[in-house]
């Protein structure tokens, strides 16, 4: 039981490992953010099963960062938006050295 | 005092304490404090531009007759006439405190030398150095030559640099070399004698290139100072193997500790040939003379007092005290009379074609000092100190009789405005009528120094030679080989030397009384009525000079010519040099009377012959003044030129350091390798780090990601794997 719910969050994870580091769409990038993160709390979830309570307790942690990410992370898309006219992160490179 | 309380054990029984010789130590101080007063003098304007202050450029500063204040002189504030004072005071103190001293050793005649210590300078391990001094004969008769001649000297000075803006600075630096002459001569050690050593080095170097604006005098500073620095460094391998081999840097210790060394012992050799090339440095002797010439670039009074009477005699000095050294070494000795003689033949040669009348006196110097280092090396310590003291005197009144005349012309030049050389004889002439003093008793100084019979150096120089020729007729230092040569045929050249030199001695000296004194004038008509004798302040030292010049022979008189007390000096220095002399004259070895004769009549011929060689030869009617004369052709050019020794030295070893340092070291070595691969290298290297480690961060959130999890997965793999 334990091993399929591991093995379950792990290709959620390298899913949105994978989403982030291939697509462009900073829509999408955020996306998989969210999808690495409900990777790690079915972990917690099925961890928890075995080893107790504080794992329940990080997946509210997480989800309750996860919202405040949420809104945080659209105000940002929403912004470069509006200044750079496209949700394309190619485009917004003004950090480069 | 202080310092009396520091007065060691030992010397506490010796008979001279309590007496004025235990306040020894005020001798140098005197002039130290000198130095002190006069520095801070120098620190304030000496003289306020008066209208024929020098110092002022030639149109700015002169005025015109008709002018008010027209030929008064610079007014001189406060401070200068401070230094008046104070500079020659100090050492006049020093010199009454030093006749007392004399006259305290006289009434107590103490077997061994007076050694007053002051404290500890360098105490390591088995070495024991201490700040000390040592009164014995021979410092005495130094001391009595540094401050006598040197009061006189700084008595001409106060007229000689009137109205020159260094004044108090002037003073400043005679009275420090007073003091730094004063320790070399009482140290009581090789490192003490050395602080004088250096310390006079410094003063010479200062004091040559006192007149630094000018190009030509900083050189010749530097040019002194740096040659002096191949002397000293023999100077201190020297003592280096004296403390490696005999473990022990004090006169007494040395002494102790080389005669159970035995005699000829290569180390003792080794050491003696070390320290003569410090002496070769300080006393101008061959390979290391060049500077002397050059440094008549520094005001006259300074070459009367350093650079002919007192300093260059140091190494004179030197090896009289480390005689037991020397005569330990037959074949080191043998060598010091050689060079000196050598020396003695060159540097006169080159004295008969020179036209300044400073280097004349120069070349001149070089070359009685070659006698000094002949007597010397022959084991005849006190004729050597004896030439020492007459030569301060006679060669003191000539540098200063120079001196007055320079000034008189150069006084006379300054009236007319004229831009010319005032050293130069050719441009004197029949100066006799207008310097009547200064002519007298240079012509007496001239008779000294000749040799001629019963002025002062006919006796020292007299008992130079006859000490060579009884050396070569058989003694101990005749019998070693030099470079396989034996010692008596060495001898006889060196004889041989000396006389020939005492000849062109007297040559070049009547030929310059000639071109200055006689002859038709070359002044020029405007000068010629501005000529007129220097100042009382400056004639007086002159006269006194002269007295000694001329009965300074009395100090030491031999038995042909009994005419006072015999051998004072010789007597005077037997306890410090007897024992060493023996070694290498031979106990008992008398010249018989008539060969005694032959020796002086030889020696009086040379000197008389030389003047009137110069009487034929010198003629003044025929010379034109310098800036009409041509360039001196054949040997006479040669000799002028001093045998191009300079230019040789030029381009043999400095241009090619020069060449060397510039294109290997600096453009090479420095520039190159380290400020080129290792100071700029590195900067380019760290550029290079910066530079790529500036390409990663492209600004890319997408490339900065994959960074990001690869990072991660190299972490987690080694998490997992290790």
């Amino acid at each position: 039981m334990i091993q399929e719910a591991l093995f379950f969050s792990a290709v959620l994870f390298t899913i949105g490992v994978a989403g982030v580091l291939i697509r462009r769409n900073a829509i999408i990038i955020f996306m998989c953010v969210e999808l690495m993160l409900n990777a790690v709390n079915l972990s917690f979830v099925a961890l928890a099963r075995l080893h107790g309570t504080p794992g329940h307790v990080y997946v509210i942690i997480v989800m309750t960062v996860a919202a405040a990410e949420a809104a945080v992370g659209l105000a940002i898309i929403i912004a470069a938006f509006r200044h750079f006219r496209s949700v394309d992160l190619k485009n917004i490179n003004l950090l480069k050295g | 005092m202080l310092l009396q309380t520091a007065v060691s054990a030992t010397a506490a029984a010796h008979p001279l304490v309590g007496t004025l010789a235990s306040y020894v130590w005020l001798v140098p101080l005197l002039p130290l404090l000198g130095f002190v007063i006069n520095g801070v003098a120098s620190l304030f304007p000496a003289y306020i531009a008066g209208p024929t202050d020098p110092s002022q450029d030639a149109e700015a500063g002169h005025m015109h007759p008709g002018d008010a204040g027209y030929g008064h002189p610079p007014v001189a504030p406060f401070y200068a006439r401070l230094s008046t004072v104070v500079g020659p005071l100090v050492v006049a103190l020093s010199f009454l405190l030093t006749l007392g001293i004399l006259a305290a050793w006289l009434a107590a005649s103490p077997a061994a030398p007076y050694i007053q210590t002051y404290g500890a300078w360098m105490p390591a391990g088995d070495m024991r150095i201490d700040w000390a001094f040592q009164v014995d004969q021979l410092a005495i008769t130094m001391m009595l030559v540094i401050t006598g001649i040197g009061t006189l000297i700084h008595i001409f000075s106060i007229g000689y640099m009137r109205g020159d803006p260094g004044y108090s600075r002037y003073f400043a630096y005679l009275n420090l070399f007073i003091f730094f002459m004063l320790v070399l001569v009482l140290g009581a050690s090789y490192p003490v004698m050395f602080v004088g050593w250096e310390g006079v080095g410094l003063c010479s170097y200062l004091l040559i290139s006192f007149w630094y604006s000018d190009e030509v005098n900083a050189n010749a500073g530097k040019k002194a100072f740096i040659m002096n620095r191949v002397g000293d460094f023999g100077f201190l391998v020297a003592m280096f193997l004296m403390f490696a081999n005999f473990g022990a840097l004090d006169f007494a210790g040395v002494d102790a500790a080389v005669l159970s060394a035995g005699q000829g012992s290569a180390v003792i050799t080794v050491i003696c040939l070390f320290l003569f090339l410090g002496c070769a440095g300080k006393s101008a002797q061959m390979p290391l003379y060049l500077w002397l010439p050059d440094a008549m670039a520094g005001p006259t009074p300074v070459s009367a007092l350093i650079h002919a009477a007192t300093m260059v005699t140091a190494g004179v000095y030197l090896v009289a005290r480390s005689s037991m050294l020397f005569a330990l070494a037959p074949a080191a000795s043998l060598l010091v009379a050689l060079i000196g003689a050598l020396t003695a033949f060159l540097a006169a040669t080159v004295g008969l074609k020179q036209w300044d009348i400073k280097k004349v006196l120069a070349y001149s110097t070089i070359s009685q000092l070659g006698y000094m280092f002949v007597a010397v090396g022959v084991g005849a310590y006190t004729a050597g100190v004896f030439h020492l003291v007459t030569h301060a005197f006679f060669k003191a009144l000539l540098f200063l009789g120079a001196g007055s005349v320079i000034w008189a012309l150069h006084a006379a030049y300054h009236h007319t405005h004229r831009e010319d050389d005032a050293q130069d004889m050719r441009n004197m002439g029949a100066l006799r009528h207008r310097m009547r003093w200064t002519w007298v008793l240079m012509w007496v100084a001239t008779l000294a120094i000749a040799g001629i019979p019963f002025f002062s150096g006919f006796f020292s120089k007299d008992q130079v030679l006859e000490s060579v020729a009884a050396r070569a007729l058989g003694s101990p230092i005749a019998e070693v080989s030099l470079l396989g040569l034996p010692g008596s045929g060495v001898l006889w050249f060196i004889y041989a030397l000396s006389l020939a030199s005492a000849f062109l001695t007297a040559v070049y000296m009547t030929r310059l009384m000639i071109y200055t004194f006689h002859g038709p004038s070359r002044v020029g008509a405007a000068e010629e009525p501005q000529v007129r004798e220097a100042p009382w302040v400056m004639t007086l030292p002159l006269l006194v000079l002269g007295v000694l010049s001329a009965f300074g022979g009395w100090l030491n008189l031999p038995e042909l010519f009994p005419m006072g007390r015999l051998h004072v000096l010789d007597a005077w220095l037997e306890p410090v040099v007897g024992a060493a002399r023996d070694r290498l004259s031979g106990v008992d070895i008398h010249l018989s009377h008539n060969t005694e004769l032959a020796l002086v009549a030889a020696a009086v011929a040379a000197a008389v012959l030389g003047m009137l060689v110069a009487k034929v030869f010198v003629k003044p009617e025929v010379l034109v003044p310098k800036a009409q004369a041509a360039r001196s052709r054949g040997f006479g050019g040669v000799l002028e030129r001093a045998y191009s020794v300079d230019q040789g030295v030029d381009r043999v070893l400095i241009r090619p350091t020069v060449t060397f340092s510039r294109k290997l070291l600096w453009r090479g070595l420095d520039n190159g390798l380290i400020d080129g691969l290792l100071v700029n290298g590195s900067a380019v290297v760290a550029r290079g780090f910066a530079w790529a480690g500036s390409r990663v961060q492209s600004g890319n959130v997408g490339s900065y990601a994959w960074i990001f999890v690869a990072g991660a997965l190299v972490v987690l793999g080694v998490l997992t794997f290790r």
